[in-house]
């Protein structure tokens, strides 16, 4: 498989959240503002690399009975660097980040394309599948808080677009906004990308 | 932080539910969810396991980590103690009570890369808990979690054979009814005052 069909598959056609359904758990509770968003797809991205590149790298010294005590571990080595580097960088975000940056380590995305490609690809194909992987996943961050940062704050990026005169929605900060956003952001993919017909 | 961890248990059910709330937990939530009966089984192994494994990382925390200042390496050791209490519970159910292995034995493995039970973890140490308060908070989101997936897949078994718009079978419905029972937990949110 050609570099270009790796990276498409893994950020588009085979995208983690809405095609596999995986990582849901951060892609609903940090998309509440698009900042937030941002640096937690960068740090997803981030681990996602280098996780990849190094359990390919090892694959074939790894037994495969202790396979996935390995990733695990390798996975959260990567992002303890990660929560590191925000704490002393980015301390307002980090806090808002709050546990969800040590949860990079059960995202399931990670395990998921450690699995299914890192673990039988070698280094550099890895890599890529990497970066697209992290790519599509921010994607989809930043597709659902710019509507929830948008309605809920009136702001993007923290920089006011609507005045004063917008009313905030109340919804668009609490937990059910975000369920009903990715539910709807998954119905028009699957309709408009896929195409799936009723049978 | 001062609250009784009889109240810590009631919030962490309804006003601050681990997945309603926190999303924590929704990969095997939306997967295991398609029948009553193994959403059950889940979720019992999901409290016992959680109440297990916080009691265990709280003391790991306070009486390894921090005398030792080694606090940075609390992700790679939590995920460590809980691999590893998940292993040693599974020994002991099959060995003591067979039946009861039965119903769980399938799931406990799955728990161990959920995120539930590692981010209820990190959320007692952030937000400081002691001892009895993080039992007391870890179990009711363990119940929490399960009252969750058995509305879920009660609702699901009912949609089952209903005509749903083709791009939104399977996860998209489930996303939106789990919406909807967030909202309706968001009206629980005046009855006790705990984030």
């Amino acid at each position: 498989m050609k570099r270009k069909d790796i990276f498409m598959n893994a950020a588009f056609r085979e995208n983690s959240v809405w095609k596999q359904i995986l990582g849901i758990c951060s892609s609903l509770a940090v998309t509440n503002l698009m900042l937030n968003s941002l640096i937690m797809g960068l740090g997803v991205t981030f681990s996602l690399i280098f996780a990849n590149l190094t359990i390919s790298a090892i694959r074939e010294y790894t037994p495969r009975s202790v396979r996935m005590m390995a990733q695990v571990l390798i996975i959260g080595a990567y992002v303890i660097i990660v929560d590191i580097y925000l704490r002393a960088n980015l301390p307002d975000v980090s806090k808002q980040l709050g546990p969800y940056v040590g949860l990079i380590i059960t995202n399931c995305i990670l395990m998921g394309r450690a699995e299914a490609f890192a673990a039988k690809n070698p280094p550099l194909d890895s890599v890529v599948d990497g970066i697209g992987a992290g790519l599509g996943y921010t994607l989809v961050l930043l597709a659902i808080s710019c509507v929830r940062e948008l309605f809920g704050f009136g702001s993007l990026f923290g920089i006011q677009i609507l005045g004063t005169w917008w009313i905030k929605w109340s919804i668009m900060v609490m937990a059910p906004s975000a369920f009903f956003l990715l539910a709807a952001m998954i119905w028009f993919i699957n309709d408009k990308y896929y195409k799936v017909k009723t049978s | 932080m001062h609250i009784s961890p009889f109240i810590l248990f009631w919030a962490a059910i309804f006003t601050s539910n681990v997945l309603l709330t926190n999303f924590l937990g929704m990969c095997s939530y939306l997967s295991v969810s398609r029948e009553m009966e193994s959403s059950f089984g889940l979720g019992i192994a999901v409290v016992f396991v959680l109440t297990i494994t916080c009691a265990l990382n709280w003391l790991v925390y306070y009486y390894l980590l921090v005398p030792l200042h080694i606090v940075y390496l609390q992700y790679i050791i939590f995920i460590i103690v809980i691999a590893a209490s998940v292993q040693l519970l599974e020994l002991i159910i099959e060995r003591f009570t067979p039946t009861l292995y039965y119903t769980l034995g399938i799931f406990l493995p799955l728990i161990t890369v959920n995120c539930a039970i590692f981010g209820v973890a990190l959320f007692m140490i952030i937000r400081q808990y002691n001892f009895l308060q993080t039992i007391a908070y870890a179990t009711g989101s363990g119940i929490g979690w399960m009252l969750a997936i058995l509305m879920l897949a009660g609702i699901r078994t009912r949609i089952k054979d209903k005509m749903i718009p083709a791009g939104l079978v399977g996860p998209g419905i489930s996303l939106i009814v789990t919406g909807i029972m967030a909202l309706a937990f968001v009206g629980f949110s005046g009855i006790v005052n705990v984030q």
